[in-house]
Parts: C-alpha cells; structure tokens; sequence
C-alpha cells in the first residue's frame, strides 16, 4: 500500500499530475466513501428500475381503464421530460412539500433527526422510476412478442392472468427484450452522477469536491471515466452472462 | 388423485357436453349461427368442414376461449354462457391441444407437462413429477423428458402438448386439427396416441382432415359449413350416404 501511495506522490513531484485520492489518506476515505455511495445508488436503483418495470408491464395490460391510464401518463411524464429536472423536482418540490406538510417521518439519528426520504432516497425514487419508465415500455415490446397461442396454451390449462404472467408470459418475454434491458441500464447507471445536483455524496459529487480543493480537475475527470469505464464494462459482462444463461435450445 | 365434484346435478347418463343453439359472432361477422349438438361420455366426435366454416371457434368457445353470444354450452352440467363462470373449474375438466402445439420453449418436455398441475391445482411436485414420468412414457418420448420444445419434431412435440394437457387429469379432450401443421410421417404417431386415449375412454371431441382416421375412431361425424351443422351420422353411414350436396362436394374432394 505504501510503495501505491509512494509512487503517486513522486508522480506529483515529478510530472505535477496530483492523483491525491491515492496517497492523501482524507482524499482517499472521501473517495472510497464516495465509491460505496455510489455503488449503492447504483444498485438499488437497477433493482428498484426492474421492479417497476415488471409491475408496469404487468398493469398495462390490466382489465381496468383507470390503471392503464396512469400508467401512460407515469410512462409518458418520465420519458418526456429531463431526468435533470425530474430530480431537482422530487428533491426540493417533493421532499420539501411533504416535510413542510408534516407527511415525512423523520428518524432519530442519534441525537438529530433525518427525514426518512432524504437527498439520496429522493435520488434513488426519481431514477428507479426514470429508467423503470423505460424498463416498462421494454418490457411490453417483449410481452408483445410472445405469441397470442402461446398464452391461449396457458389459458387452456388453467392459468389466470397473473400466473400466466409469471410462469410463461413474462420469462419468454424477458428473454427477448435482454439487449434493449442492458442499454436502459448501462443508461441508468451513468445517469446516477445526476446525484450531485442534489448533493449525493456519489462520485461525481465527491470528485467536484476533491478537484475543488486540489485543483486537479483533469486528473479526477480521468478517475471519473475510468470508474465509469469499469463498471459499464462489468453490468455489460454480467447482463451478456444473464442473457447466455437464458438461452434456450432450440428456441430461435 | 383429485375427485371432481361436480354440484350442477350432471350425472353420467346425461351428456357430457351439450351444446344449444349455439351463436358466435366477431363483430358484425356471425360464424356459427345456432349450433347443436351432445358429446357423451366416452364419445369420440369428429368435426370436419372446409376451412374457415367455424370450426375452431366452435371447440374453442367449449372451453372458453371465445366468449358466446346467444345459446348454452354445458360441460357437466356447467353453463359455459355465465358471466359468473369458474374458468379454472371448466379448464380442470376440459383438455385442448392446439394445431401449433404451443408448447412453452423456455421448459423441458417434462416441465412443460409438470407445470400446470404444479402452478393451477398445486399438486405437490414429487407426485406430479411421476404422473408426467407416465405421461411421457405414455406418449412414447421416454427418453425425452430433458429436451426443449425447440429440439423435438413436430409430431414429438404434438405429444408433448397431448401428455401436458392429460396431466391436468381432464374429463373430456378437444382437438383442434392437431395434425395439420405435421410431416406426413409424424402424422400417425399423433393419432396412434389419440386412438389410444380413445381407446381408454376418453371423451374427444376432434377437429380433423384425416378422414380415414375419422371413419375409424369416431362415433359420430358432424360436417360444418358457414357456422351450422349440415348434416351428421355415425361413420359408416356418414361417408356412404352423404345428402347434402355441400357434404358430398367437400369429401369428395377430400377422399
Ligand atoms: N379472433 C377472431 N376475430 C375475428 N374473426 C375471427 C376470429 N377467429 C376466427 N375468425 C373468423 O371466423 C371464421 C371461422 O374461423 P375458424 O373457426 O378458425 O374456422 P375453421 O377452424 O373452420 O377454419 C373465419 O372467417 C375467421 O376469419
Ligand atoms: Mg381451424
């Protein structure tokens, strides 16, 4: 760890490039702060965007009029306007209404309290349902490709329309709409740097932070894309791995 | 095995499926315009006519999978025709394959037969692991159970299709020309396996072109044309004694 951190100071001292978060002990615990901080908005936001889109695909297709109508509308908001907004709006226009109101429950945090929904539940609410905005309208061109008999099939034998939904409609969906899933969430995963605009204290905002008081904003935009870099390229192998697992011998 | 309790007052002597005045429309588009006719137990019915004489509709509305307009279907005594209808309680009784066999591709053959049992009657998977063991067997893919729909032949998964429905332990089978989309040679495998359910007691109710295969396994023909019934008979008499000239026009350009 020494000679890591040695060799990062000489670099300083002989070219001027300052990786600081690599030999300064108070910028590299803000930075590995910021790497789980991100790590966890990412991944409960992938989670929380599939969820969504499932559960929306499944009530655009419910029998009442009244729940395909929000549906559109959920769909149509969030595809239609800035996810930049859309935070900034869930952030400041929704969390502070509740709080004003009396409607958010606050938390003891030992001695101050927290609103339950703070700055980074507010960032994980509106980007889950940005990108499950698009995970739903992915979904339903997959559910829309799986045959009309291959559901009657199900029909026949008993199914209702939940079942059928989640033993045959949706499995054979979800195998086709893969590849247009791993766009929406490579999508999603670099749209968390959003975050900062609310003062998540992800990457994005951490390395504002670092480059503020180290002016080296050229070396922390290279930590940014190389973080960037190697993540896409790990949800990228991992969604390919899914997508090999979940082909079926003989089907197309 | 589960008993069927049936509360309608249906007993065996009465027919098992009975079907009244029977209209059918798609919009404006009437396609069977008041069809009649009973199934008993252990019937075979063949149902044949030229294509787009309502043939599928008729079977498929036995099930519920077209909705009716004016008339009565009963299946044991339930009335199909009845906003209050249980669906789940007429599929447990009535079986249906389907010209494409529709199997589900994402299962094995033995999944596909283990499925329904398991997810709609919640039947406990080691026992209905082994009944679809004896499915399979039954419809002679032993030796099959791990392939995918995609890696059998039409007529293997044809019988697939026939072993997964059997598994729901129906009281009567609708057919809808299940061998018309097969190889000439995987035709004969798919109605060996019919012949034998026939055989067993089975109560079918058959959509056909093979019409050497009709004369010898059904009890009754029925020949369909522009949404009615125009004439019907036992076998012997039917394909000899044909009246109608739409009857004779349509075998003998069949036979
Ligand atoms: N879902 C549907 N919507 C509209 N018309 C249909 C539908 N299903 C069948 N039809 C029409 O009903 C008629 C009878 O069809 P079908 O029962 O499939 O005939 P068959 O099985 O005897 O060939 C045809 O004219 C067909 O176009
Ligand atoms: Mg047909």
């Amino acid at each position: 760890m020494e000679v890591f951190a040695d060799f990062f100071r000489d670099l300083y001292d002989t070219t001027g490039l300052n990786f600081v978060i690599f030999y300064e002990e108070y910028e590299s615990e803000r930075f590995i702060a910021a790497v789980w901080t991100s790590l966890k908005l990412i991944v409960i936001c992938l989670i929380l965007s599939l969820v969504v889109g499932i559960v929306g695909a499944w009530a655009q297709g419910a029998k009442s009029r009244i729940v395909r109508l929000v549906m559109a509308g959920y769909i149509q908001f969030f595809r239609n306007t800035p996810p930049f907004v859309q935070i900034l709006f869930f952030y400041f226009v929704v969390g502070t209404t509740l709080e004003r109101a009396g409607l958010m429950p606050l938390v003891d945090m030992g001695g101050w309290n927290e609103p339950l929904i703070g700055n980074f539940g507010w960032a994980v609410v509106s980007l889950s349902f940005f990108a499950g905005a698009f995970n739903v309208e992915i979904f339903r061109s997959g559910i829309e490709a799986v045959p009309t008999a291959t559901r009657e099939a199900a029909e026949a034998l008993g199914y209702t329309r939940l079942k059928s939904f989640i033993y045959v409609i949706f499995p054979l969906a979800f195998r086709v709409c893969l590849p247009a899933l791993n766009n929406n969430l490579v999508n999603l995963l670099k749209t968390t740097t959003l975050a900062y605009a609310i003062a998540v204290p992800e990457m994005m905002y951490t390395a504002n932070q670092i480059w503020s008081d180290n002016v080296n904003v050229t070396e922390m935009m290279f930590v940014l894309f190389i973080y960037y870099i190697v993540l896409v390229g790990i949800l990228v192998w991992l969604m390919h791995k899914w997508e090999r697992k979940m082909i079926i011998l003989g089907y197309n | 095995m589960s008993e069927t309790v049936t509360n309608t007052g249906w007993t065996p002597d009465q027919p098992m499926v009975s079907i009244k005045n029977l209209h059918k429309s798609f919009g404006d588009l009437e396609v069977l315009k008041g069809v009649s006719f009973d199934v008993m137990k252990g019937e075979v019915i063949c149902i044949i006519g030229p294509s787009g004489s309502g043939k599928s509709t008729l079977i498929r509305c036995v099930n519920a999978l077209n909705d009716i307009q004016k008339g009565s279907i009963k299946v044991e005594g339930i009335e199909v025709n009845d906003p209050k209808l249980d669906k789940l309680e007429l599929r447990k009784k009535v079986g249906m394959v389907f010209q494409q066999y529709n199997l589900f591709p994402h299962k094995t053959a033995i999944e596909n037969v283990m499925m329904a049992p398991i997810h709609v009657l919640k039947q406990p998977k080691a026992e209905v692991e082994e009944r679809a063991a004896r499915l399979i067997k039954k419809v002679r893919l032993e030796g099959k159970e791990q392939s995918y729909p995609g890696e059998l032949s039409g007529g293997q998964q044809q019988r697939v299709a026939i072993a997964r429905s059997l598994a729901m332990n129906p009281e009567i089978m609708l057919f809808d020309e299940i061998t018309a989309a097969l190889d000439p040679e995987t035709v004969k495998e798919v109605l060996f396996t019919i012949q034998e359910l026939a055989e067993e007691g089975m109560t079918c109710i058959l959509v056909t072109h093979e019409m050497g295969f009709a004369r010898e396994i059904a009890n009754h023909i029925y020949f369909t044309d522009r949404g009615v019934i125009v004439e019907h008979g036992p076998p012997a008499s039917f394909f000899t004694d044909a009246k109608d000239p739409r009857t004779k026009e349509f075998l003998s350009q069949i036979l």
